[in-house]
């Protein structure tokens, strides 16, 4: 069975779900059959905001784990689930709780969602996430100046050069549409396994990850990096 | 270059055919649209800003210089139409005046960056009472200042065609000067507004009902007159509230000034 799969990464609460509740009012229009999925640390209340949409919701709370790690992992159950559904259509929204994040998948469309409101400084500490993107949608226009949305733009061009920028207002959905169109444009796969991700994920095997609470170098192990001191001025 | 854009009719929100089957806006043109919250004026700058090609809720299409907008057209689709002021809006980054224009000009590639940099901050001081220096903080300027800077910018760099004003009520500018510095620079404008005196200031006004565009008003003479009365009323308050901010009090004993209405009567205004 085929399937686009659609990956929706960003910073917390840039408008992640706001602006893809717009999108898929706009996919269930055409009679398209949509399901989603949130991958979360530790709670979410996007599961509810999804539902009301009357569409399949799934949600997956990583917990302890990296959530990075977490979602990689459970691609092909995503991916088993939503064709349960029947769906021909699955939006994944990850919670992109560190800038390192690079939930990014080669086949797969890749939208990541910032906002305007996060400082002209933030495409250029969001990595992976915003420079592997197929498409950036800025939010919160409407609460910054032409000036700054302009500037903004292209600090994330800059970062991305081959992505498509979209400006969405979450709230009105203004500009939601063409990025509805970007996602019809894209094309479905026949399965998720086998996928490459575009990023390496961050990595962490250390002592901590496996619960290790004392600091101290003596409880430490695995794969440590400290601070180099020399280079900060 | 864009010289004309003509937004084809569509639907209401109950799918029947809105009154205005087109509507065309020329460059240097100021059109204000009216209606009540909810009557479609969003999302008619949405379609335009979107290249609406039948495809949004409303099915209406849009052309630029008669000429209907190929998807395919990365380019123009990726420029910016649209710039946009608003109440709403602030600035929110950290910076000096003249290093924000600077940083914003950069981007558009204008060379003369200190020319550029004194033409706003002149075109700014000529919209606003209170004075703007180079060296404020962007996020520390009043509403009125910070309106007054992002007009200017919008005239003087940003190069989108059409310029948006939302809702800007008597903020402290001077806002039929703000309209010709918009047109002077090339841009077709579009007021939205619930205000009277600005609606009147356009030269055409398209009124929105249940999400369809309705009727489209040419301003009369009446209406002229009204509006230039609607702006001395304006001039008058803003008077009224600088004398009574810098601790001015009013009384019976003060010399009326013209003794139209009843707060005039009580006034005396230090000349
Ligand atoms: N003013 C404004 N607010 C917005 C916009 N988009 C989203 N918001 C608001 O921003 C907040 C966060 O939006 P969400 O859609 O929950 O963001 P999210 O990225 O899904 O958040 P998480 O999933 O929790 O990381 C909400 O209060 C939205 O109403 C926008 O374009 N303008
Ligand atoms: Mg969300």
């Amino acid at each position: 069975m085929s399937l686009k799969f659609v990956i929706v990464a960003g910073t917390p609460s840039s408008g992640k779900t706001s602006v893809m509740l717009h999108v898929i009012r706009h996919i269930l229009t055409d009679k398209i059959k949509v399901a989603a999925c949130k991958i979360d640390c530790l709670e979410t209340t996007d599961n509810i905001r999804y539902g009301r949409l009357g569409i399949p919701i799934a949600v997956g709370l990583s917990d302890y784990l990296c959530p990075d790690h977490f979602y990689v992992a459970n691609l092909e159950e995503i991916w088993r689930w939503a064709e349960k559904q029947n769906a021909e259509l699955v939006i994944l929204e990850t919670a992109g709780l560190c800038h390192r994040c690079a939930p990014a998948l080669k086949d797969c469309l890749s939208i990541c969602i910032i906002d305007n409101l996060s400082g002209l400084d933030t495409p250029k500490k969001v990595g992976p996430m915003l420079s592997t993107a197929d498409i950036i949608a800025i939010t919160k226009g409407d609460m910054v100046s032409q000036a700054e949305r302009e500037v903004f733009h292209q600090q994330v061009q800059n970062i991305n050069p081959d992505a498509r920028v979209i400006a969405i207002n979450g709230l009105t959905g203004r500009g939601s549409l063409r990025l509805k169109n970007e996602i019809m444009k894209s094309q479905p796969l026949e399965t998720i396994t086998g996928q490459t991700l575009r990023c390496s994920m961050p990595a962490a095997v250390c002592s901590y990850c496996a619960g290790e609470m004392i600091v101290g170098s003596t409880y430490q192990m695995g794969n440590i990096k400290k601070v180099d001191f020399g280079r900060a001025e | 270059m864009l010289k004309k854009i003509s937004v084809l009719g569509g639907n209401d929100k109950n799918g029947i055919p809105e009154t205005i089957r087109r509507l065309d806006i020329q460059k240097e043109e100021v059109l204000a649209v009216v209606g009540p919250t909810g009557s479609g004026k969003t999302q008619l700058i949405s379609d335009i800003e979107q290249y609406a090609n039948a495809d949004t809720p409303t099915c209406r299409s849009i052309l630029i210089n008669d000429l209907p907008v190929n998807a395919e057209d990365e380019e123009l689709i990726s420029q910016h139409l649209v710039a946009e002021v608003s109440q709403k809006m602030n600035f929110i980054i950290d910076s000096s005046v003249e290093e924000f224009i600077s940083r914003h000009a950069k981007i558009r590639a204008i060379e003369n960056i200190e020319k550029v940099k004194t033409d706003i901050l002149a075109v700014a001081n000529e919209l606003t009472g209170e004075p703007i220096y180079s060296t404020d903080n962007l996020t520390q300027l009043s509403g009125g200042q910070a309106r007054a800077l992002m007009v200017a910018d919008v005239a003087l760099i940003s190069n989108a065609p059409v310029v948006v004003i939302d809702e800007i009520e008597n903020a402290g500018i001077d806002r039929l000067k703000a309209l010709e510095i918009l047109t002077g620079h090339g841009k077709a404008v579009l007021i939205v507004t619930h205000d009277p005196a600005l609606a009147l200031l356009a030269e055409r006004r398209l009124v929105m009902k249940n999400g369809g565009m309705y009727k489209l008003h040419r301003t009369n003479t009446e209406e002229k007159t009204l509006m230039e009365k609607l702006l001395t009323i304006e001039k008058k308050t803003a008077r009224l509230r600088d004398y009574i901010r810098s601790g001015g009090s009013i009384d019976k004993n003060n010399n009326n000034e013209e003794g139209e209405t009843l707060w005039q009567e009580y006034m005396y205004i230090p000349r």
